[in-house]
C-alpha cells in the first residue's frame, strides 16, 4: 500500500480498515478481465493485441499530458487510466485501425474524465464515451469486423493505417452474432457465445470467461451486484415477453450472452463513478439498462445497445441518487422531508 | 458610465475581452447549426455583420424617435428589415448556400447577440460608437464562425472552404459534420479561449505584483 501508515490512530468509528484503495479496486478489474482479453487475443490474433496496446497507450498519453507533473505520479500510478484503455480497447473490433484505437482512447481520458476534474467526477463511463465518440466518428471502421480463429500472426491490413487515412479493408470479414440476428434473423449457437469464437470486438465475445470474471469480482466484493443481476433480470425478462409473441425475437439467453451484455454488465456498468450509490438506486440503475439495452436491439437502428443504454443510464445516476437517499436515522417519517418513500 | 471608450477600444472589445461567443456565450443556435463548413460559416458571419451594422445605424440615429415601452418590438422589426435583406441577396447571389443555411438566415432575427446590443449599447450611444461597436461585435462573432466551422470543416471533410487539404486517402471523422460535433468543438474551443484568458490574468497579476514590489 502506498498509503502512509500512521502510528496512532485517532478517528472515530468505524475503526476496520479495508486494504481497499484505488489502485488495489483497478487492479481487481484487469485480473477480472485477464482471461477475457487473452480469449480475445487467442481467436483474433496478434491484431487484437496491438489494438489493446495502442487504446492504452492512448489513455497513458492522455492521461500524463493533461495532468500536472506535479500529480503525475499519483494519477497514472491508480492504474485507472490504464484500466479505461484497456475496456475502450475490449470494445473496439479486432481490425480498427490502430491510430483510431489510440485517438478514441484520448477521447476517453480527455473528453471523458479530465474535463470533469479526474477520476471520481466524471458523469459517464471513460472507456464507453471513446467508444461513443469512435462509433460516431468513424462508423465503417467500428462495424467491420475481422474475422476470428485466422492465423496468430496474420495482422489484418487494416489495422495498419497511417493516421487520418483510410483502412484498406480485408475482402474477408465477418459479422457478429447480434448483427446476424437483427439483418439475417439467424441465430448462433449457445455454446459459440460461451466459448467465444464469434465475430465481435475484442473482448466481449467469450461469455463463460467474462462470467469467470465477473464472479471474481463479486466475491471480492468490487462491484454492487445489484446493478449486473438488475440488468440480467430486466433484459431477460423484457427479452422473453417478447420472443413469447412469435415474431423472431431473440430468446432471453441469447440476449444474455450475446453481444456487450456481459462485458457491459459485468465491467462498465458497475463502475462506481458512474452508478448509484444506494442499493434501491442499483436496482434502479441495472433494471433501467437491461431495459433500455433490449429496447434498442430490438427497435432501435443499431444491432447493439449495450454502451448507449449504459451512457443513458449514466446520465440519470445523480438524479436516482437523489431520489433514493436512505432517510437519516431519528429524522421521523420522511415525509416532513419531502422524500419519496416507496 | 466610467468613461467614454475610445472607438478603438469599442472596436476590439467585440473581438477578444467581450466576444459574443466564447465570453457572452451568445447566438450558440447559428453557431452550431450552421457551422459544418467553413463557407456557410463566413456567409452566416456575413450576413450577421450587415444585419447587425445595419440595426444598430438605425437603432442608435432612432432611439430619441423610440417610445421606451414598445422598444424591444421596433428593435425586432428594425433588425428583421435588414434580415430579410441579407436573406434575399444571398438567395440571389449564393443560392446553393441559401439551401444549405436553411431555415438560418431568417432566425439571425432571433440572434440574442443583436438584439443584446441594440438594447445595452446601441440605444445608448451615438451613432458612430454604436456602429463601431457593431463593426467589432460581428468580427468577434465571425472569428468563432470561422475558428469552429474551420475545424469542424478540416476534420470532418478533410477541406477548408471546399478546397481539398489531405488528398484522398483522408478519413473523415463523421462526427464533426453532425451537431455532436459542433457541441465538442464549441466545448473545447470555449475551453481553449478561458485557458488563454486565465493564464492572460495571472501573468498580469505577476507583474502587477512584481511592479508593486519594486516600488
Amino acid at each position: 500500500m502506498s498509503q502512509h501508515e500512521p502510528h496512532l490512530l485517532l478517528q472515530p468509528a468505524p475503526m476496520l480498515r479495508q486494504g481497499m484503495n484505488t489502485p488495489r479496486a483497478m487492479l481487481d478489474v484487469w485480473l477480472a478481465l485477464l482471461p477475457a482479453t487473452l480469449a480475445g487475443i487467442w481467436f483474433f490474433g496478434l491484431g487484437a493485441l496491438l489494438v489493446l496496446l495502442a487504446s492504452m497507450a492512448g489513455a497513458l498519453a492522455t492521461e500524463w499530458a493533461f495532468t500536472p507533473a506535479s500529480r503525475r505520479r499519483a494519477a497514472i500510478g491508480d492504474n485507472s487510466a490504464l484500466l479505461t484503455g484497456l475496456l475502450l480497447g475490449l470494445t473496439l473490433p479486432p481490425g480498427l485501425p490502430l491510430w483510431m484505437a489510440f485517438l478514441g482512447a484520448a477521447v476517453a481520458i480527455g473528453i471523458g474524465k479530465v474535463i470533469w476534474g479526474g477520476l471520481g467526477h466524471n458523469l459517464f463511463n471513460p472507456a464507453l464515451v471513446g467508444r461513443a465518440f469512435l462509433l460516431g466518428t468513424f462508423p465503417i471502421a467500428m462495424t467491420t469486423w475481422a474475422p476470428s480463429g485466422g492465423p496468430f500472426w496474420e495482422i489484418p491490413p487494416s489495422l495498419l493505417a497511417l493516421p487520418f487515412q483510410s483502412p484498406a479493408y480485408d475482402a474477408l470479414s465477418s459479422a457478429t452474432p447480434l448483427g446476424l440476428m437483427k439483418f439475417e434473423q439467424q441465430g448462433t449457437a449457445l455454446p459459440e457465445l460461451l466459448l467465444g469464437n464469434t465475430g465481435g470486438c475484442i473482448g466481449e465475445t467469450s461469455g463463460a470467461l467474462l462470467l469467470l470474471g465477473g464472479l471474481f469480482l463479486l466475491l471480492r466484493r468490487d462491484f454492487d451486484w445489484r446493478i449486473p443481476a438488475g440488468i440480467f433480470l430486466a433484459a431477460a425478462t423484457f427479452s422473453a415477453l417478447l420472443s413469447l409473441t412469435g415474431d423472431g425475437y431473440p430468446g432471453p439467453l441469447f440476449t444474455l450472452l450475446s453481444g456487450g451484455m456481459l462485458l457491459g454488465a459485468l465491467f462498465m456498468a458497475t463502475d462506481p463513478v458512474t452508478s448509484p450509490l444506494t442499493p434501491r438506486g442499483a436496482w434502479i440503475f441495472g433494471l433501467g439498462t437491461g431495459f433500455l439495452v433490449v429496447l434498442i436491439r430490438v427497435f432501435g437502428g443499431f444491432p447493439e445497445g449495450m454502451m448507449y443504454a449504459i451512457l443513458l443510464m449514466n446520465a440519470a445516476t445523480p438524479l436516482i441518487d437523489r431520489y433514493t437517499q436512505p432517510r437519516v436515522f431519528g429524522r421521523g417519517g420522511g415525509r416532513d422531508r419531502g422524500e419519496q418513500t416507496s | 458610465m466610467a468613461r467614454e471608450q475610445s472607438s478603438y477600444e469599442s472596436f476590439i472589445k467585440g473581438l477578444w475581452r467581450e466576444n459574443p461567443v466564447f465570453v457572452q456565450v451568445l447566438g450558440m443556435c447559428p453557431m452550431l447549426a450552421v457551422t459544418n463548413t467553413a463557407l456557410n460559416s463566413l456567409v452566416m458571419g456575413l450576413a450577421t455583420l450587415f444585419v447587425l451594422m445595419g440595426s444598430s445605424f438605425l437603432v442608435a440615429s432612432l432611439k430619441h424617435l423610440i417610445p421606451k415601452q414598445v422598444r424591444i418590438s421596433l428593435y425586432i422589426i428594425i433588425i428583421a428589415t435588414f434580415v430579410t435583406i441579407a436573406d434575399y441577396t444571398i438567395l440571389a447571389l449564393l443560392p446553393a448556400v441559401h439551401k444549405e443555411l436553411g431555415a438560418f438566415i431568417p432566425l439571425i432575427v432571433a440572434n440574442c447577440m443583436i438584439l443584446g446590443r441594440q438594447e445595452a449599447f446601441a440605444s445608448r450611444h451615438g451613432v458612430r460608437m454604436a456602429v463601431v461597436d457593431a463593426a467589432g461585435m460581428s468580427a468577434g462573432f465571425m472569428f468563432a464562425l470561422l475558428a469552429l466551422g474551420g475545424v469542424r470543416e478540416l476534420l470532418g471533410n478533410g477541406s477548408l472552404f471546399g478546397v481539398d487539404l489531405f488528398g484522398p486517402g483522408f478519413e473523415p471523422w463523421v462526427i464533426m459534420i453532425l451537431p455532436p460535433g459542433g457541441f465538442i468543438t464549441l466545448g473545447l474551443l470555449l475551453l481553449l479561449f478561458n485557458w488563454i484568458a486565465a493564464r492572460k490574468r495571472a501573468f498580469l497579476a505577476e507583474v502587477a505584483a512584481t511592479e508593486r514590489e519594486m516600488l
